[in-house]
């Protein structure tokens, strides 16, 4: 048997990518983000087939990401904004407003959750989020549905003229199932932007009156026939006394399968939540009235839990599911036994998953020169980081605090200024900040910084590319989201323009001249008093687009080696290998670049080239 | 049939890959399939797993105790990732030291090729030699499409080193 060749094993970020071509999406714009990131390249991907046209972009950071996605559907095309939870904190302040004043063409807010979290600096939900900012949200169990919810959540937009969210768990977007690719619809749209200060610019005067009518729009939606929850099992009947299940998003995915393993399909009326929010209010009060027996799974909030209201509900506010983390099958499966009083049969008492071995900075990174270089010649700093590979820094001993997008600045602002307050003898205080960060959140961070007189070191790590989530081009590459040219901006002009008084740029492979330029920016920052500003210039070796591949310097490691273990704990190169029983270090030629830069790190002078090395 | 699988390694060798190999093998078997991957910072080279269920299912995910047939490109996870395996699960481990489960060195196979990341394709067609779930002519299908072409015959020769 030969499935349909039509299908492909397609990835759920790559899903909705097609999903977004599909339904006549004329703009995307996006930041990129764990677990977000290759939904925008899935839309490039497809984009010849889509009969309009689209404008892709990786805006600068999600605020600017959702306002121009904004805009564009006022003039009565459909445009999609794409991040990761922690993105619509950045687009807060357009997002809250976005549900009063409303849309025209279908606006639809992609973002993905991280329950857990696996690559986020919270696990918060955004369906509680959509709640706070009165947006529908709907909430994929599979990449397939993913892919369908994109072209609903359009219809539903514009048909309540109101943004819409479609939130992918880290789950959905990094899995993959077998899914077929339509035929893109065809809308033929022409921009028509109809003036009407009184919606879109709303002065306070207007809001009491928008929010009311968003209020109904609301009661509308929830009210909705065809957007009821229904039975997960098709062909199935309410039986009042059984247990029922409520379950969103991958939760649903997973409680489906363990039912099917403990055999209790039949046993259990099982519902399927698509649109969190706004609840639908008749199913609200058919549950609450009916069932004595309720469980309710969602992620990773009681958004479901808290529209039910039924007292009666097992869930996270009665404390019969986690408060927090990710409902894995392992967690619903412990809940399950709990809910059905079911004892865990004998034989299921296998070992916990044990912590598996840290991530660190790739061979041959950069970063791990700024901060060996960093650590070294502040022995006694203070390191506030951001996000990033460069969070691996930690590892090293040379980030101290990692927050959010472009804190660090501020932060290292807010370390000097409350250090200086006690006297003069304040810790050399240097932050590290990636290119793409800095262009994210950082830039008005460092004016403040400049304005209020921090002295502090700004180390910019620039290696030319958004790394983390896959090489995305940076403002300085001048490269559009399509592969075509944009226009360039430069880091070094915008931190002069920032107004700072010093401003130095440095290859961090050569650990030496980087040193003594971090002196002299401390230098500077103490007697003339001020911001000091280093560029750390080296193209990330895992981005294709690095135009100067290094020079390549095989280096050995001799037997002059005493052990001393700085190049494995201090350089932390995963590439340098310990002989606990020999005490002697060696390198791992498989996973070695030959960036060369140890051979400044070892203070015996025992590693260097190798004789006739490449 | 249902099949539950893990592919278990430290990031850069090849993880995803082997996962979309298998995947792909299981769809020209006619069968269903889901998998579940790492990205992000563990990809960093820290410990990265992926699952495979081929069959009917509606979550890729896998619960411990749950998984058929464990490839371990890394011995080293075997005490992160074994639990996720039924106590009767086949085990297929990269390992050039001796080890309580079925192992070949792959990594050192693959340097003899000329190309230390062919370690995953070798390693693959071990576990085919030792039984895993998918046919020989599928995998080598789904190479096939999956590879640049430039890569297809050393990844298909890879395969036969591993079977071998």
């Amino acid at each position: 048997m030969k499935m349909d060749n039509n299908k492909k094993l397609l990835m759920g970020n790559e899903a909705m990518g097609r999903g977004l071509v599909e339904a006549g999406c004329t703009l995307v714009s996006a930041y990129p983000g764990t677990p977000s990131s290759e939904i925008l390249g899935a839309v490039v991907a497809s984009r010849n087939a889509a009969p309009a046209g689209i404008h892709l972009e990786w805006s600068i950071n999600e605020k600017v990401a959702f306002e121009t996605a904004l805009a564009h559907s006022y003039t009565g095309k459909r445009a999609a904004v794409i991040m990761k939870q922690v993105g619509l904190n950045v687009a807060a302040d357009p997002f809250t407003r976005s549900t009063y004043l409303g849309v025209k063409g279908g606006f639809v807010v992609v973002a993905a959750d991280d329950p857990g979290p696996h690559s986020s600096q919270t696990e918060q939900d955004t369906r509680l989020f959509a709640m706070f900012a009165k947006a529908p949200v709907f909430d994929p169990s599979s990449p397939a549905e993913a892919r369908e919810m994109v072209a609903q959540a359009f219809e539903l937009s514009e048909k309540y003229e109101l943004p819409v969210i479609l939130r992918p768990t880290t789950r959905i977007c990094h899995s993959r199932q077998l899914i077929s690719s339509r035929e893109p619809i065809k809308l033929e749209r022409q921009a028509d932007f109809e003036k009407n200060p009184g919606r879109w610019v709303a002065t306070p005067a207007f809001l009491t009156g928008l929010h009311h009518d968003l209020n109904k729009k609301l009661a509308a939606i929830s009210a909705e026939e065809g957007l009821e929850p229904v039975m997960a099992i098709a062909g199935h009947e309410p039986d009042y006394d059984h247990p029922c299940l409520i379950a969103s998003g991958m939760a649903f995915a997973n409680v489906f399968d363990l039912l099917e393993e403990l055999d209790m399909l039949d046993k259990v009326d099982l519902y399927q939540v698509k649109i969190p929010f706004p609840l639908n209010k008749k199913f609200c009060h058919k549950i609450r009235e009916n069932y004595s027996k309720i469980l309710i799974l969602e992620e990773t909030d009681s958004v479901m839990e808290m529209q039910l209201a039924a007292h009666h509900a097992h869930g996270r506010l009665s404390a019969h599911v986690p408060g927090q983390g990710e409902l894995t099958p392992d967690i619903i499966y412990a809940i399950l036994l709990d809910f059905f009083a079911l004892s865990r049969p004998e034989a299921e008492t296998g070992a916990p998953p044990a912590r598996g071995r840290r991530p660190s900075l790739c061979p041959g990174c950069p970063h791990r020169a700024s901060f060996f270089a960093i650590k070294k010649t502040f022995p006694k700093g203070i390191f506030p980081s951001d996000i990033g590979c460069y969070t691996l820094g930690m590892n090293l001993g040379a980030v101290d605090t990692c927050h959010c997008m472009g804190a660090c600045i501020s932060q290292g602002a807010g370390f000097y200024h409350s250090y200086a307050h006690d006297g003069d003898d304040y810790p050399s205080i240097v932050v590290t900040i990636g290119d793409s960060t800095f262009f994210h959140a950082g830039i008005p961070a460092l004016i403040n910084a400049v304005i209020q007189k921090a002295r502090i070191i700004v180390t910019i790590l620039d290696n030319s590319t958004t790394a983390m989530t896959g090489q995305q081009p940076t403002p300085e590459n001048g490269i559009l989201a399509d592969g075509s040219p944009g226009n360039r901006v430069f880091i070094s002009d915008i931190v002069k323009a920032c107004g700072v008084g010093f401003l130095r740029e440095g290859d961090p492979y050569d650990l030496e001249t980087f040193s003594g330029l971090l002196k002299e920016a401390d230098n500077f920052s103490r007697t003339e008093g001020g911001v000091a500003v280093i560029i750390a210039r080296h193209p990330c070796l895992m981005d294709k687009r690095n135009p100067t591949k290094h020079k390549r310097v095989v280096m050995t490691i001799s037997s002059d080696c005493v052990g001393c273990g700085i190049c494995v704990n201090q350089f932390e190169c995963p590439a340098i290998m310990f002989d606990e029983d020999e005490k002697k270090a060696s390198i791992d030629h498989t996973l070695c670049v030959d960036c060369g830069v140890c051979e400044q790190v070892c203070p015996t002078g025992s590693i260097s080239k190798k004789e006739g090395g490449k | 049939m249902k099949q539950q699988i893990i592919i278990s390694g430290m990031g850069g060798q090849g993880i995803l890959f082997l996962t979309r190999i298998i995947a792909g093998a299981a769809m020209e078997m006619g069968l269903e399939v889901m998998t579940s991957e790492t990205h992000g910072m563990a990809q960093r080279g820290g410990s990265v797993i992926s699952f495979i269920k081929a069959g009917s299912f509606h979550s890729p995910l896998i619960r411990q105790g749950r998984g058929n047939a464990g490839l371990f490109l890394h011995s080293r996870n075997l005490e992160v990732h074994q639990g996720l395996l039924k106590p009767d699960a086949d085990f297929f481990v990269n390992s050039s030291a001796p080890c309580r489960y079925p192992h070949i060195d792959a990594t050192g196979l693959a340097e003899e090729l000329g190309s230390p990341v062919l370690a995953n394709l070798i390693l693959l067609g071990y576990a085919l030699k030792q039984g895993l779930f998918c046919s020989r002519e599928a995998v080598k299908n789904s190479i096939k499409n999956l590879s640049r072409e430039q890569f297809v015959e050393a990844n298909l020769a890879a395969l036969e080193r591993g079977v071998k």
